[in-house]
Order: structure tokens, then sequence, then C-alpha cells
């Protein structure tokens, strides 16, 4: 957890270096430059050229343009469906995260690691063949879907379906940056409230949650930059119907499609702004929660 | 220690909490991959087999597996070699980069595709440079690979760089201080202390690769036979109707990640049996 702290203090201070840099351990000052720069390079090649390619194509036509593409009636649907996907996926996943990361670090059981492992599992399954589940389960020749089209639910082609894939795939995004924490800090505190006569909620709410407050909003950004953004599961069980069931991440392929490119990038453009802004986000979460987890060590 | 566990612990909530675990687990992840598995069970061998060793689906396997193989040994040189930079030097911008490494976690993938499409194609900033000596990323399988190393970038990075941070670094002065050169020094001392997560990272890389749709499907340009990734023949199927088709290829990429995901517990159990054995008993 204390990676930062270790990667911060390693460069030693000014004066050692230039006294010791004759018999120092590190390369030369020659292959030192030479593996930042390719490093950088690739960096360049691979990350920063193509976020300020989104942003050349979709700025390329002007402003009116760009604008008049991000006003799109479609495409305001599409934001909304988004939008509302978001708020059902976020808040269940996170309260899983928080019953999960509850049951696995206060108590001891037998099948913990197997547990463990089965929530990181989402993680390693294609989102296409996630999306293939959901239809399998719930579509009209599916294992289930019969019963709830006789009972007037549509759930594939529609939004419970999306939501379903959207939360399978952001799965277990809280639960694992809040369980390291949460089990670096053991459980001394909260069984010092309770004995001292304070009631589980609260000791949970006073004690727990400001304890691994960072970690958990951490978890929320990942979960939400995933939620927005899924494409693959939300494909396969969305059926692309057009102001209905379009997020806004298939508004963009559909675009895209339709060769309206500055209207695509335009919208693509939004996102990466989205993105580096949870970046920034992220960032600051993951000092809080590596400082929080060292003040425990 | 066995009888301070044994213990009754005062902290209440268990059964709530490991309850709600079990049963949204059961509904979201277990229940559906379960449908999978019984549906597949409904084919028959014959047309389960005739299905996944198809000419166009071995075709997608080919340029799956292998972009995803190739990309994943690329993210292994150029991550470790990030890593390195980012732990082992201070440079202007160093906290930017290091933020910005996780950008694959946070760029929708349909987005990353677009962007490197715009960038590798004829007109594109780096395509326009490439087309005169003849190379050709956009609508290719090597489009496919950066597409593939874009997004496993990441993972190798991040398995390696707390690994190095933590590297005993009078180790190294030890070994220099005996005479070992730089490069004698990274690869005797630094390299067999962070291979472990190496491995992790290309694991993790690899199946990442292997199941990734929404990045590549921009820049493949998905002719058949020749750009066109198996998660790809999946929802081709599906559009189709052909369900047991698309269920059978599911099946082989769902086993693919399960190896991978047994892979890399074995990696880690190998590099820490200690850590893991605690981890299952407390």
């Amino acid at each position: 957890m204390n990676t930062k702290a270790a990667a911060g203090s390693w460069s030693p201070p000014l004066a050692q270096t230039h006294v010791g840099s004759s018999r120092q351990v590190k390369p030369g000052a020659g292959s030192r430059y030479l593996l930042i720069t390719l490093a950088l390079s690739f960096f360049s090649l691979l990350f920063v050229l193509p976020l300020l390619s989104i942003f050349a194509e979709a700025l390329g036509k002007g402003w009116v343009l760009y604008l008049q593409a991000l006003k799109d009636g479609e495409t305001l649907a599409a934001l909304r469906l988004t939008l509302t996907i978001c708020i059902i996926a976020v808040p269940l996943n996170t309260l899983f995260g928080l019953a999960a990361a509850w049951a696995i670090c206060k108590f001891s059981f037998r099948g913990k690691r197997l547990l463990i492992s089965l929530i990181d599992l989402p993680l390693s399954v294609s989102p296409v063949v996630a999306g293939l589940i959901f239809v399998l389960l719930f579509g009209s020749h599916g294992w289930l879907g019969p019963w709830f089209i006789d009972h007037g639910m549509k759930i594939i082609f529609s939004v419970p379906g999306i939501a379903l894939a959207t939360i399978f795939i952001s799965f277990p995004l809280v639960a694992r940056e809040i369980i390291p924490l949460m089990e670096t800090q053991g459980k001394d505190e909260e069984e010092a409230a309770l004995i001292l006569g304070a009631s589980g909620f609260k000791t949970f709410w006073h004690v727990t949650l400001p304890n691994i407050r960072w970690a958990l909003l951490h978890g929320v950004i990942l979960c939400t930059a995933r939620v927005l953004g899924e494409f693959g599961a939300v494909s396969v069980v969305s059926g692309h119907i057009r102001g209905v069931t379009n997020t806004l991440p298939l508004q963009v392929e559909i675009l895209y499609n339709e060769y309206q490119f500055t209207a695509a990038y335009a919208l693509a453009s939004l996102f990466a702004l989205t993105s580096l802004f949870t970046l920034v986000l992220k960032f600051i979460f993951k000092r809080r929660t590596q400082a929080t987890a060292r003040s425990v060590a | 220690m066995s009888t301070a566990r044994k213990r009754k612990s005062v902290v209440p909530g268990f059964k709530l909490s490991f309850g709600f675990t079990l049963l949204y687990l059961s509904l979201i992840v277990l229940l559906p991959l379960m449908a999978l598995i019984v549906k597949t069970a409904g084919l028959s061998w014959q047309g389960f087999w005739d299905t996944v060793t198809d000419a166009q689906v071995m075709a997608s396997y080919r340029l799956s597996f292998g972009s995803a193989l190739i990309a994943a040994l690329v993210n292994v040189v150029f991550g470790l070699l990030m890593a390195w930079v980012l732990v082992r030097y201070d440079f202007p911008g160093r906290a930017l980069v290091d933020g910005l490494i996780d950008l694959p976690f946070a760029l929708p993938t349909a987005i990353a595709g677009l962007a490197l499409t715009a960038l590798y194609s004829q007109q594109g900033w780096i395509g326009r440079w490439l087309e005169p000596l003849g190379i050709q990323v956009a609508f290719t399988p090597l489009g496919v690979i950066v597409a593939m190393i874009f997004v496993g970038f990441p993972f190798v990075v991040r398995s390696v760089q707390p690994v190095l941070a933590e590297l005993d670094k009078s180790l190294e002065e030890a070994a220099s201080s005996l005479g070992a050169s730089p490069l004698q020094n990274f690869l005797h001392v630094a390299l067999p202390t962070v291979r472990p997560a190496l491995l992790t990272g290309f694991a993790m890389a690899f199946a990442r690769g292997i199941g990734e749709y929404g990045s590549v499907i921009f820049i493949a340009g998905n002719i058949p036979f020749v750009s066109e990734i198996s998660p790809l023949l999946i929802v081709t199927k599906l559009e189709q109707f052909d369900y047991a088709g698309a269920t059978a290829i599911a099946l082989v990429l769902l086993l693919a990640s399960f190896l991978m995901l047994l892979l890399i517990n074995l990696i880690q159990y190998l590099a820490h049996p200690h850590l893991t054995e605690e981890a299952s008993r407390s």
C-alpha cells in the first residue's frame, strides 16, 4: 500500500547525489537520459498523441459544429440513459463493496480466498461475453426470458438489461479498493467503540467509514468511469434502439459509422475531458488512501 | 492466537453483510455465468466442435490470441521500462505521467479506439508518416496490436511499480561495491525480484487483450480472416440470431480467461506462498 511513499523517498537528497555520483549504484547520466527519453516517447505515442488527436478531430471544423453535435436530441437522450444507468449501478456496487469488505475483513470464515477470487472474476471476462450471458439468461430464447416476457417485463434490449450488464462489468471495482485498506486497519477500533456501547450502525458510521473514506471514493470513481464508458457489454444487450436504448458510447459508434466524424469526435472529446478529470480525482484519492494506510502501519 | 480467534467477536453484522455479499454475487455473477455453461451443455458435441473450429473462427483466435500475446510482450518491455523510470528517476512532469498511466482505466474503450484510429489512419498524425514507408496500421492486424498495447499497458506498470519501489537498495549497493556493473545489477538483483510481478502484469495484459472489444473494432477494420477478433464474431453471430454459435465461441474465450486467472494466482502463490497461506487462514 505504501508504494508511493517508497517511490517518493527513493531519490536521495541533492547534495548526496552530487557527492556520491561517481560511486553510486545508479547507472550513469547517459543511460539515465536514454531510458527516460525512451519511456516518454513510448508514452507520448501511445497516450498523449491519441488524446490530442481527439480534440483536433473534434474542433477541426470549428466551434459551431462542435456545439451543434452536443445539442443533438438523440445525443441528449443517450446522455440521459447513461446517467440513469450510472445512478443505478454505482450505488449498488458501492453497497456491495462495503458489505463484502465488512464480511471479509472483520470476520474469519472458510473459503474467504475463494470468495475474493469470485468477486474479482468479472474483471477477467470479456465485455462481449458479459453481455452475452445476460442475453442467454433473459433473452426471448433464454433461461428466464420467456417468464419475464409473459409477465410484461422486458429486460434485454431495454434499460434493466443494460443496467445488469454494466453492474456485472464494474462489479468488483469498489470492493477491491476497500478490502486491502480495511484489512490493514483490522477491527480494534470497532471493537473499542462497541464495547463502549455504540450500536453496530453507529460504529460503522463514525469509526469504519471515516477510516476507509478515501479508498471508498477511489473505488467509486473507478466504478463510475467504467459505468459511464462501458461499450462491449452494453452493445450486446442494448439492441441499439435510437433515442431509447443507446448509451453515450454507443451513440459515438453510431455517429462514427454514419460518417458524422465531427460529431463522433466531439462526444469523444467530452469523454476524454471526463477521463482526465477522473484521473485527477483518482490521483488525489489514491494519495489519501496511502496516507491512511501508512498512519495505520 | 487460535484461542483468540475462536473467541466470539463483538463486531456485529456478519450474517447481514455475508448474506448480502453471497446473494448479490450469485445473482449478478454466478447465475448468469451458469447460464452460459448450461446453454453450451445443450449443444451437441459435434455442433460445438464444428462451431469452434470453423475456419473463420480459427482465424479469429489466431488474431486475438496472437495479437494479445505480442501486445503483452511489448508491454512487458515498455511497462518495466516505464516503472523503472518512474520509480528510480526524478524528472519534470513525473507525477503527471504517473497519473496518466491509468488512462486506459478511465477512458472508455470505444473512445480509445476512435483516438487511435484518428492517429494511425492514412491522414493521421502518425499514419501519414508510416504510409510512405509502406506500413499501414489502421484497418490491419497491426492496428489490433496497437489497441491491445494501449489497454494492457497500465497492468504491467502498476504491478511492477510497487515491487521496484520496495526493492532493498542496499542489495544493489552491496552488488556494485563488489564490482557489479549497472547492467549486471539490473539483471541479477532487480530483475529476479520483479519477475513474479512482471509475469502477473503480462498475464493480466494478455487476458485483457483477448477479451478486448471496444478499442479494437474501430481500428481493426474487421475484415473476415484478416482483422476480425473473436469477441466480434460473438457479436456477429448474435446479430444473426445464432445463439448456439455465439455461446460456443464465448465458452472458449471464457475458458481462456479462467486459465489466465489460474495462472496469475499460481504465480502469486509461488512468489509468496506464506502470504497466500496467511490470507486464507486469517
